[in-house]
């Protein structure tokens, strides 16, 4: 049953990335922003910050969990980079039963942390 | 969405605290909505799996985990305890003084206390019975405290869940209440409840770990745990998986603890002890 339903989940976001190739522009390359991308992925994957991957499956990261849906075709499923950004900062705003870390409100990431990791989520 | 739904209910009666009388929910459908959500999410898991923890839902891990059980690693524990059982006390008495019923007693703990008006573990009582013959008490957490409790337990086997929450003593309902609202309360930076990893997502993944169902979580201690490299206490794990979340852990054997064991082992109401357990 979980597995059907991570399957669909996982079908959705192929047909999402196919889309979001088309729709989203390729990213202008800035220095500045590609390091900000590094940035971001080093405290998504580091496990006493981000520690994403217990959750979510993402990027090359090793021994995902499942507990959070994966990771993919981020600007093509948040346009709107605040919404993304909301949901990592406090995930129980959308969803009080959510069983997502809140982040930014919890402050287990500072708020620069955040700013990185949602530039590097989005880039996913 | 019944899963969502049922969590509700239990969640809304642990908020209900203290208006019980709005609610016409008591601790028997609490248990009821407790076992139907993992029913929904397990429908083809037999009943008496659930003692088994994680291995009732983990293919994989069950494999080897059936391995390690042709060769008990608490086989030595029990033993040990077996030893302490029969070695009198330095004035000639002995556990057999304060538990004249034998060792295989495991199924009568947790009870309500209505003398000392507090919830009664096996631990505290093993304790209460060392101090009472002036003995140095045990440690709650590591230690010769699991020789004594696996080989009771070993002894108890076969024996079936049955707790009671006395209707004449308002105090025991008001204890199961704190355990059932610890066990639905966030905690920790992490912000999560032992609901949100044992009921609401158990059997999902974290990293390579496969949560658990609460159901059954009581039935087999204390636990071999490779990851200790020994035995250890119910209480143990539990501030282990409090100090997961970077919550701060309560004392074990402290009121906390003991009413949570209280909640989860009515939960487990009906189930056979099945200790000392392995786990990895
Ligand atoms: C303990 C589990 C857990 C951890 C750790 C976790 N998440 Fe999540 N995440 C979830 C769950 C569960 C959801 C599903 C939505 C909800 O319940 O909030 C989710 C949803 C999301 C979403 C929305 C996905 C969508 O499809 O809309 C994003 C984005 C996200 N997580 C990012 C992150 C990032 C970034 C991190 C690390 C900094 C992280 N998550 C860590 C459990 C987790
Ligand atoms: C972030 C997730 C998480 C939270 C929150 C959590 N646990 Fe756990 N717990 C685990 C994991 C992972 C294991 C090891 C795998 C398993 O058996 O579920 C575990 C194991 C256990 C076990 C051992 C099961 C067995 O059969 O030996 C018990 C008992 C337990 N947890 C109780 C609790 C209680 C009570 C709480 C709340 C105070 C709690 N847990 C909170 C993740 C969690």
């Amino acid at each position: 049953m979980t597995k059907q339903i991570n399957n669909l989940a996982a079908a959705a976001c192929a047909l999402a990335l196919a889309a979001g190739s088309l729709l989203v522009a390729p990213a202008t390359g800035a220095a500045d922003n590609a390091s900000n991308i590094a940035k971001g992925k080093a405290i998504a994957f580091n496990r006493t910050k981000g520690n994403c991957v217990t959750c979510h499956t993402m990027d090359d990261g090793e021994s995902p969990g499942n507990l959070g849906p994966p990771l993919v075709a981020m600007k093509a499923r948040y346009p709107d980079r605040e919404k993304l950004r909301a949901q990592i900062w406090d995930p129980t705003a959308a969803n009080p039963e959510s069983a997502m870390v809140p982040f930014g409100k919890y402050k287990v990431l500072t708020t620069e942390e955040i700013d990185y990791l949602v530039d590097y989520i989005w880039s996913l | 969405m019944i899963i969502h739904s049922v969590l509700q209910k239990l969640v809304i009666t642990a908020a209900a605290i203290g208006i019980a009388a709005a609610v016409q929910a008591g601790p028997a459908e609490d248990r009821q909505a407790f076992i139907d959500a993992y029913k929904w999410k397990f429908p083809n898991v037999p009943t008496e799996e659930y003692v088994n923890g994680v291995y009732a839902i983990d293919k994989v891990g069950r494999e080897n985990w059936e391995a390690i059980e042709e060769f008990p690693p608490y086989e030595t524990f029990i033993d040990a305890g077996q030893a302490m059982w029969e070695k009198p006390f330095a004035n000639g008495k002995g556990y057999k003084d304060c538990f004249p019923e034998g060792p295989g007693i495991a199924h009568k703990y947790p009870h309500w206390d209505r003398k000392q008006g507090m919830v009664m573990t096996l631990p505290l009582a093993i304790n209460q019975c060392l101090e009472a013959n002036g003995e140095k008490p045990l440690k709650y957490k590591k230690g010769p405290i699991n020789n004594i409790l696996a080989y009771m337990a070993f002894k108890s086997r076969g024996q079936v869940t049955n707790v009671e929450i006395p209707e004449d003593d308002p105090r025991a309902l008001e204890a199961y209440e704190k355990g059932k609202k610890f066990y639905f309360t966030r905690r920790g930076q992490l912000n999560f409840s032992c609901a949100t990893c044992h009921l609401q997502n158990a059997g999902m993944q974290v990293r390579t770990e496969i949560l658990s169902p609460s159901y059954g979580h009581t039935t087999h201690w204390p636990v071999y745990r490779s990851k200790w490299g020994t035995v250890g206490t119910l209480h143990r794990r539990f501030s282990g998986c409090n100090q997961n979340i970077r919550a701060k852990a309560f004392p074990a054997q402290g009121e906390q603890y003991r009413d949570l064991e209280y909640f989860l082992t009515y939960m487990s109401n009906g189930l056979k002890l099945n200790g000392p357990g392995a786990r990895k």
